[in-house]
């Protein structure tokens, strides 16, 4: 009996996931999709809880109180600013969870495994490890810890390729001889190297890629999990993931105008960029003042956020200066880059935490057909997102990158920490022509700045 | 398993990998990053099975490797269900409105 309701709850939660994610078709309906998912996951947990398979509840209940008090805790103190690193961290834990059953039951069971089994296992594993760490590498990237730029080291190469060889080589083993444990447990422990391996060349710029792939990995783990003990709703839920994690990255990759592989891998005997001509020409510096005094008498402003309004934490003051230029009749609108951020849509929550409307966030589509009618763009730690070098010059190393076409606006105002080249190390032309004024310094305290003096204007 | 549920299990894979095609492309990139959050905390499911390994009569070790599981896969989903909540509750379409 206790099997059916449990077969049954599992059912339910499918299909509640699958609703839960329709809602997120529109903000308007998110929430209510989500309250659905929750419910579903609540059922499935309560009908596992009953499964006549489960003998004691003591651990199960600790592991539950630790484990929600921990995540409970992350979710409601993390700022909204280090959402990519949390949300690696989570990835994390679910491959962990995923790797440790699929360990377990292969402990359990490696006698009389069959062959199906073994593969479901093995998979299980393999990304549950490398997703568990290659997460954490990527979250303490992403935190500062490690550093943001792609880390090689000579011979990398020829070792990973041997680690990749061996992990794959111990795979194969247990394929074929489904109880050779140490072939098992040798795979597990290189695939947990292979994750380390994997991230640590990818630089913090090509991290929303990342995270997509980790996500969509993380989810696989799961899918494995489900085939390995024969669970639909692991399938379907692990599926789900693994596929909107897969297709996140096909829009990232795309956004940046490059493929997996290169992302991956590009690190690797990339030449040095010499081919890069000097700019010519002065970049021009304005003040604040007068920079405020175009905004003021714009009609139409556009602000462009990257990450570093994250970094310098201005997204509220960014909204602040744009609710006073909307007080003396200008339009406001934010223009948001696929690939602006650490993560896909993180420069949205920023600006949607700061209390802009999403009716004023606008995709890269919406808003490029509009920059010729802007009077004022606005920049705010942004760079490849808006290098005219991408669409003009095939030369450039991020040639067919889409862009947001600020050199069209009629002035665009950079804003920017320094007169350095910027994390690509990529000159942007758009910094040296005649209608764009530079704003150096810190973000936070230029916009507070600009609104100080728009206020005089 | 037997060769005919790996088959059942194959065919249900095959129709949620269509299925979430079908739902996931229909995302706005406005809302990537809950979606991320969600799905994440979706496949925190994997609870289940953490679940099933900590409360079985499976040997010491089991029960170890899974109650580790279980909390880190509650971390996972409480997270992951917690922090898309907070993010959605942002998204509003004029200012001040819930």
């Amino acid at each position: 009996m206790s099997h059916y309701f449990a077969e049954f709850s599992y059912l339910l939660a499918s299909v509640l996931f699958v609703f839960g994610l329709k809602g997120l078709s529109h903000p308007d309906t998110a929430r209510r999709g989500m309250w659905l998912a929750e419910f579903g996951m609540l059922m499935a947990i309560i009908g596992t809880l009953l499964h006549r398979d489960i003998v004691s509840y003591e651990w199960i209940i600790a592991g539950l109180l630790v484990g929600g008090a921990i995540g409970g805790a992350i979710a409601h103190y993390v700022p909204m600013t280090a959402l990519p690193q949390q949300t690696a961290l989570s990835h994390a834990f679910g491959a962990l969870a995923a790797a440790l059953v699929g360990i377990s039951e292969y402990h359990r069971r490696s006698a009389n495994l069959g062959q199906f089994q073994a593969v479901a296992l093995g998979i299980e594993v393999l990304f549950g490890s490398l997703t568990t760490t290659g997460s954490i590498v990527a979250a303490a990237k992403l935190q500062g810890l490690l550093p943001g730029a792609p880390m090689t080291f000579k011979g990398q190469n020829i070792f990973n390729l041997a680690l990749f060889a061996a992990t794959l080589g111990a795979f194969v083993v247990v394929l074929a001889v489904p109880s050779a444990a140490i072939a098992f447990y040798l795979m597990a422990a290189l695939s947990f190297v292979v994750g380390v391996m994997l991230v640590l060349p990818i630089g913090t710029a090509d991290m929303p890629v990342v995270m997509s792939l980790l996500n969509s990995y993380a989810g696989l783990a799961a899918t494995a999990t489900g085939f390995a003990i024969s669970n639909n709703v692991l399938i379907i839920a692990g599926t789900l993931n693994g596929f909107s994690g897969f297709i996140l990255s096909v829009i990232m990759c795309r956004a940046m105008n490059r493929s997996i592989f290169n992302v991956l891998f590009g690190a690797f005997g990339r030449p040095a960029d010499t081919a890069q001509t000097a700019q010519a020409g002065e970049m021009r510096e304005i003040n604040a003042e007068d920079a405020a005094m175009q905004l003021a008498y714009a009609r139409q402003v556009v602000f462009v956020p990257g990450y570093g309004m994250a970094t310098a934490q201005a997204q509220h003051v960014v909204r602040e200066l744009g609710d006073t230029l909307e007080k003396r009749g200008v339009t406001v609108k934010y223009a948001i880059h696929p690939v602006a951020g650490r993560m896909p849509g993180h420069m949205n929550v920023l600006l949607a935490e700061a209390d802009v409307p999403y009716s004023q966030l606008y995709e890269l589509e919406q808003i490029n057909a509009d920059f010729p009618n802007t009077d004022v763009a606005v920049v705010i730690g942004a760079n490849d997102v808006v290098n005219p070098d991408a669409r003009d010059n095939p030369q450039s190393p991020i040639a067919g990158m889409p862009i947001l076409e600020v050199d069209r606006a009629r002035l665009a105002i950079v804003l920017k920490r320094g007169k350095g080249k910027g994390f690509a190390g990529i000159e942007n032309p758009l910094f040296f022509k005649e209608h764009t004024g530079m704003l150096y310094g810190d973000a936070k305290e230029t916009l507070a700045r600009l609104v100080q003096a728009v206020n005089q204007a | 398993m037997s060769p005919d549920t790996f088959l059942s299990a194959l065919y249900i894979f095959g129709l949620a990998a269509f299925l979430g095609y079908l739902v996931i492309s229909r995302v706005p990139p406005l809302l990537h990053t809950p979606l991320m959050s969600a799905t994440n905390a979706i496949s925190g499911i994997s609870l289940v099975g953490s679940i099933v390994t900590a409360g079985g009569h499976y040997g010491a070790l089991s029960t170890a490797l899974g109650f580790v599981a279980v909390t880190c896969a509650t971390i996972n989903v409480v997270g992951g269900f917690w922090i898309t909540e907070r993010m959605l509750k942002f998204f509003r379409r004029r200012k001040g409105s819930e």
